[in-house]
Parts: structure tokens; C-alpha cells; sequence
């Protein structure tokens, strides 16, 4: 594989990424670098656009949230990641691996050992423990017994199922079922993990408490994230980056609160309407730079408006910290209501 | 009537003299071919006779116990034998169920690997489909004469003719075992990087398991139910008691040697529906769909 080694400095790159399904793609795709619309394509030929130039730099280290509603191609997108579906035109790079150029065999090697991916119907094996479940990957790499359950047990253990290991995935509940998933991923130790609507079947408590582990996890293990879900709140939450997919093709790409202060059409102002703004954004894209008195209370940089509004109860402001706990800064109660008041549509605009 | 468009009787002829020079010239050649089946069906039925009733009665109701974890089907099994064995059916019963044995084994080797192949192209499945069709549904004695002119009147045919009559549920059941596997199941081994091979053994063939038990299942009954006709061509047995007691007119023979049929049946039927119950059970397919 080194002869196709391309150096781009991102965990993934996408470049004018195209998937039509149907009998005759090319004919199809011909209609659409015309510059025909999805649903033009659809009526003239009976071909599904299901991504239309898809083109994403996904850096390393970062979760990297793909948000869409039912019908985007959001699914199909993430597929193309690790070549579960050929696209139809463009240039799928991973971790300096031109993943479209592989053979069979090459492809199953990079599956192994550079993807894990997360399902949102779990696709766990029914007929195998749990811990046969998590050693799954490491089996099919060809890990040795003894080493892949021990490995397996630890991953079980972090997700916070041990006890489990000897159950079947159908004494499992949903969300302890998708621990299962998670942990046969993680057990892989790949650089970069797919997740397909992964928390999507999960009940709201159980959703948020996976949303935090993943958080955490991706801080500790420092893992590059590809997390597909039609939920907004879910992907201001966790994402360092999101993108926003309608019929196939990339609306908007940027920072969380990009998305939410600056919305680049009426398709994601629609989203952001609904959607908690105080989640949304961080601490340091309202807070005031310089040196204040010292605060009897102080958040990081990178928390969120949520986050401080308890403290304005008793104060009109809360110090900000860097990375290293030194006061950078402060944000002060009418800043954080101004935040929140000024990008409500009609309030506050006059 | 309807009016004679060509003359058919060349063809007929063609026919006719074809298969006669395939028994002249080759049926040595298929005579040794046959042998293994031979062999294999022999070696069921000397092991079934020499030994002890009481064993084989332990065995089975043993099986019977394991594939249910309760006493109603072991008892049931127990009657049924003690049936056999009170009305003097022992030896004919061992025979016949060494030919339902051997069919199986015959069909289980040639169907599964059939069944596979049929599950991932839509195109063998197209050829084949047909084909299983004409095996169920050509009247058995339209093989049976050819099978009988190469081979000569014994067990070989009795044996090809069971098998073909019994293999198709099983190949059918294979096929669609092996596509109704859940696809998010699949895909999630296939985002694994496994291998075709590893899909199959390792997720395919496991989880379409209690489904190729069910056409295992149809394939027993299925050779039981050709047990009479397997007689007439030499195949000995509890078919041939039934056989002599039509011939006789004598009602009571063949009324027994009837239900000895039934309470074979019966035993195998239920022991491998329980396994797979059981197995369908621990996979758990029952709640997931």
C-alpha cells in the first residue's frame, strides 16, 4: 500500500464525492455535473442521488459530526469511509491511503486494522457472547485467543458492562447492547472510528450518558470520530466540527457554533431555531479577553453557555481559564444573555 | 382430439434406445459409482441390527432428552420404540431407518453446499429452482424404471430414489436460511474485514442453522414417506412388510408395519424440531424478528 501513500495530514479526505444508485450511474452523473438538481436526476433517469460532490477534510483527533435528517445520505456518506459502498466519482483518501485504489485483499487489511465502525442497529453477532462480540475484530485480524479476550475484557470493563461477558447480546438492553458495539470497536485500536447513527435507538437518558462516555473516551484515547445522527443537540454536543448534509451535498461545514450564530441558509436556520443555543455555544467565542480581578468562581475557555448559567444566580460574572487554570478572561452575565437573545430570529434585531 | 402436428415416435424411440445403450455400455461404470452409497447405506444398517435393542432404545431416548430438557418427548420416544419392538417390526424398522439415515447424510453433503451456491447467485437459483421442482413433482416412478435398468433391482435405486425425492427441502431451506440473514448482521462483518469464507462459516451458515435443521427435518419425513415405493425396487424394511401385506390382502400386516412407519417418523420428526427450537432459542432469532 506505500506506493499509494498520498500525505494529506487528515485522518480523512474527501473530494467531490458522487453516489448514484441505479442500472447506469455514469449517464446519471453526466445529467448531474450539468448541473441538474436531485430530484431533475431522479425524474429523468429513475437514479438515486445519494451523495452529490462530497468534499470533507476530517483532521485528526477531533469527532467530526455529519448531521442530516432521514434521506440526506448520511448513512450512504459514511459508508463510502471505509468502501462498504463504491462511490459513483471522487477521491476517498484515509490516513494517507487512497482507499479507492485498493484490491480485496488490501481493502480487508485496512478494514482490520485503520476503520472501526459503530452501527445503529448494533449488527452484533446473536450467536456469541459478549466477549466473544468484542473480540470480533481482533479474531478476524487473527489475534491470538488468550490475547484477544483480554483485551476484550478490559474494553468490556470501560464501557461499563463487565459481569456481561459470558451473556448473549439478546439478554441485552438496547443501550447495553450498543456498549457491546462500542467496545468491539474500541477493542480494535484504530485510529479512526465510524458511527453510523450509533446512539439513534437508544432511550434520551441512556443517549446522553453514551454522548458523555464518548466524549471522555475521545479525549483519553485521542481517536479520530466520524459520528453520523439526524440530531442537532446531539451534534453540538459532541462535535468539534460539524457538517450538514441535505439531498446528498454539504449545506454548511464549520464549528458548532458557526452553525448555530451564523446558519449559511433557511434549510439549517430551521435546525438552529429548535435547537439549545446555550449548548450550542462556548464560553470563548462571547468572552471578554484581558485581565479582571480574580473571580471567586472560573470556567474553562471551553465551556459552554450552559455551563456558567447557574453561577449568575449570586454573580454578575464568572472568570474565565485556560488550559493551564490561569485567568484569561471573563464573561459577564448580560454578555451570555446577549448571545442567546441576539440569533433568536426577531428579538432583539431593531 | 388434438390433431397430430409431428410424429413423436422417433423420439420416443431415441429415448428409449439411448437408455438402453447407457445400460449395456455404461451401467458398470455407474454401478461402481453408486458403490460408495452402497457401502454407506450397509455399514448404517449392519451397525443399526447388531446392535442390542436396549442400546439404541437408551440412545435415543437419551437424544430425545437432551433436544427437549423434559420428559414428554423422551416417553414418547420410548412407546414408540417399545411399539416397534413388541410387534416383531425390530430388524425391518433398523433397515428403514438405516435407508432414511443414509438418504440424509446423502442429501445433508450435497444440499448445504448446493444451498450456498444458490444463495449467492440469483442465476443458479434461477436453473435450480425448476429443477427441485421436477424432483418433487415427477411421479417417482418415472425415475425409478431408468434408475432400476442401470442399476438392477436393490438398494442403489431405492437410495438414488429417496434421495432425489427427499434433497430438495433442503436445498430450498438452505437458500433461503442462508439469504434471511439479518443484512445489518452481515454488513457489520463485512466492516470487520473478514473474508468471504469467514462471513460464512463464521455468520452465515450459524445463524441460517435452524433453518437448514428444518429442511433437515422435512428431509427425513420425506424419506420415511418413500419407504414403500424404496421396497418395491428391493429395499427391504418396514415398506416391504406393508408391500407383502397389500399383496396378501392381509390388513393387520401392513395396518402395523404402517404405523411402525408413523412411530419412526414421529421420533425423528420431534427430536429435530426440538434441536431446532433449542438452537433458535439460543440464538435468539425468536425475539429479533
Amino acid at each position: 500500500m506505500n506506493d499509494m501513500t498520498i500525505d494529506t495530514g487528515l485522518a480523512i479526505r474527501m473530494r467531490g464525492v458522487t453516489k448514484i444508485f441505479g442500472d447506469n450511474p455514469q449517464g446519471a452523473l453526466a445529467l448531474l455535473e450539468q448541473g441538474r438538481s436531485k430530484a431533475e436526476v431522479q425524474a429523468e433517469t429513475n437514479h438515486v442521488v445519494g451523495l452529490d460532490n462530497v468534499s470533507l477534510d476530517i483532521a485528526r483527533g477531533q469527532i467530526f459530526v455529519v448531521m442530516g435528517l432521514s434521506g440526506s445520505g448520511k448513512s450512504t456518506l459514511i459508508r463510502h469511509v471505509n468502501r462498504l459502498i463504491e462511490p459513483t466519482a471522487g477521491e476517498i483518501v484515509v490516513e494517507g491511503n487512497d482507499v479507492l485504489q485498493m484490491s480485496l485483499p488490501d481493502l480487508r487489511t485496512y478494514r482490520r486494522n485503520t476503520v472501526a465502525m459503530v452501527f445503529q442497529k448494533f449488527g452484533l453477532l446473536p450467536h456469541r457472547s459478549v466477549i466473544d462480540n468484542v473480540a470480533y475484530g481482533l479474531e478476524t485480524r487473527g489475534v491470538g485467543k488468550a490475547e484477544r479476550l483480554e483485551k476484550a475484557a478490559q474494553w468490556i470493563e470501560t464501557v461499563g458492562l463487565a459481569g456481561y461477558e459470558n451473556s448473549r447480546p439478546r439478554q441485552l438492553s438496547g443501550g447495553q447492547q450498543q456498549r457491546v458495539g462500542l467496545a468491539r470497536a474500541l477493542a480494535l485500536d484504530t485510529d479512526i472510528i465510524l458511527m453510523d447513527e450509533a446512539f439513534s435507538a437508544l432511550d434520551p437518558l441512556i443517549r446522553s450518558g453514551m454522548q458523555d462516555q464518548l466524549v471522555e473516551l475521545q479525549k483519553s484515547l485521542g481517536k479520530t470520530i466520524l459520528f453520523i445522527t439526524h440530531d442537532f443537540d446531539e451534534a453540538l454536543k459532541i462535535a468539534d466540527r460539524i457538517a450538514v448534509l441535505k439531498d446528498g451535498a454539504v449545506q454548511q461545514e464549520g464549528r458548532p457554533e458557526d452553525i448555530v450564530l451564523k446558519p449559511a441558509n433557511a434549510h439549517i436556520e430551521e435546525f438552529v431555531r429548535e435547537v439549545n443555543k446555550a449548548r450550542a455555544i462556548h464560553v470563548r467565542t462571547i468572552m471578554e479577553r484581558g485581565t479582571f480581578e480574580d473571580c471567586q468562581f472560573t470556567v474553562p475557555a471551553d465551556a459552554r453557555c450552559e455551563d456558567v448559567l447557574p453561577y449568575f444566580a449570586e454573580h454578575q460574572w464568572v472568570g474565565v481559564t485556560n488550559g493551564e487554570g490561569r485567568q484569561i478572561g471573563r464573561v459577564t452575565a448580560k454578555r451570555v444573555i446577549q448571545a442567546l437573545a441576539r440569533y433568536t430570529p426577531g428579538v432583539g434585531e431593531g | 382430439m388434438f390433431p397430430e402436428l409431428i410424429d413423436t415416435r422417433p423420439w420416443r424411440r431415441a429415448i428409449d434406445d439411448a437408455l438402453n445403450w447407457v445400460v449395456r455400455n455404461w451401467s458398470e461404470y455407474f454401478e461402481a459409482a453408486a458403490y460408495p452409497l452402497l457401502m454407506l447405506l450397509n455399514f448404517i444398517e449392519d451397525i443399526l441390527i447388531a446392535t442390542p435393542w436396549w442400546l439404541i432404545t437408551v440412545i435415543l431416548v437419551g437424544i430425545a432428552f437432551l433436544a427437549t430438557r423434559r420428559w414428554p418427548l423422551p416417553v414418547i420416544v420410548f412407546c414408540s420404540l417399545m411399539f416397534l419392538g413388541i410387534m416383531d417390526l425390530w430388524e425391518d424398522a433398523m433397515t428403514t431407518m438405516a435407508l432414511m439415515i443414509a438418504a440424509t447424510l446423502t442429501a445433508i453433503v450435497l444440499s448445504i453446499p448446493i444451498g450456498v451456491w444458490m444463495s449467492r447467485s440469483a442465476r443458479t437459483r434461477g436453473v435450480i429452482t425448476p429443477l427441485l421442482d421436477l424432483m418433487q413433482t415427477l411421479p417417482s416412478f418415472v425415475y425409478l424404471i431408468p434408475t432400476v435398468m442401470i442399476f438392477g433391482p436393490g438398494k442403489i435405486p431405492a437410495l438414488i430414489a429417496t434421495i432425489v425425492y427427499a434433497a430438495p427441502p433442503l436445498v430450498r431451506l438452505s437458500d433461503l436460511g442462508l439469504r434471511s440473514v439479518d443484512p445489518a448482521v452481515m454488513e457489520a462483518s463485512r466492516a470487520f474485514g473478514t473474508t468471504p469464507t469467514q462471513r460464512l462459516f463464521g455468520v452465515q451458515i450459524p445463524l441460517a442453522l435452524p433453518t437448514i435443521l428444518a429442511g433437515i427435518n422435512q428431509t427425513t419425513m420425506m424419506a420415511l414417506s418413500m419407504v414403500v415405493i424404496a421396497s418395491m425396487i428391493g429395499a427391504g424394511g418396514l415398506g416391504y412388510q406393508v408391500l407383502q401385506g397389500i399383496g396378501r390382502l392381509e390388513v393387520s400386516r401392513g395396518l402395523f408395519a404402517g404405523l411402525g412407519i408413523v412411530a419412526l417418523a414421529i421420533i425423528f420428526d420431534r427430536i429435530t424440531q426440538s434441536f431446532g427450537k433449542q438452537l433458535q432459542g439460543r440464538i435468539g432469532l425468536m425475539e429479533a424478528r
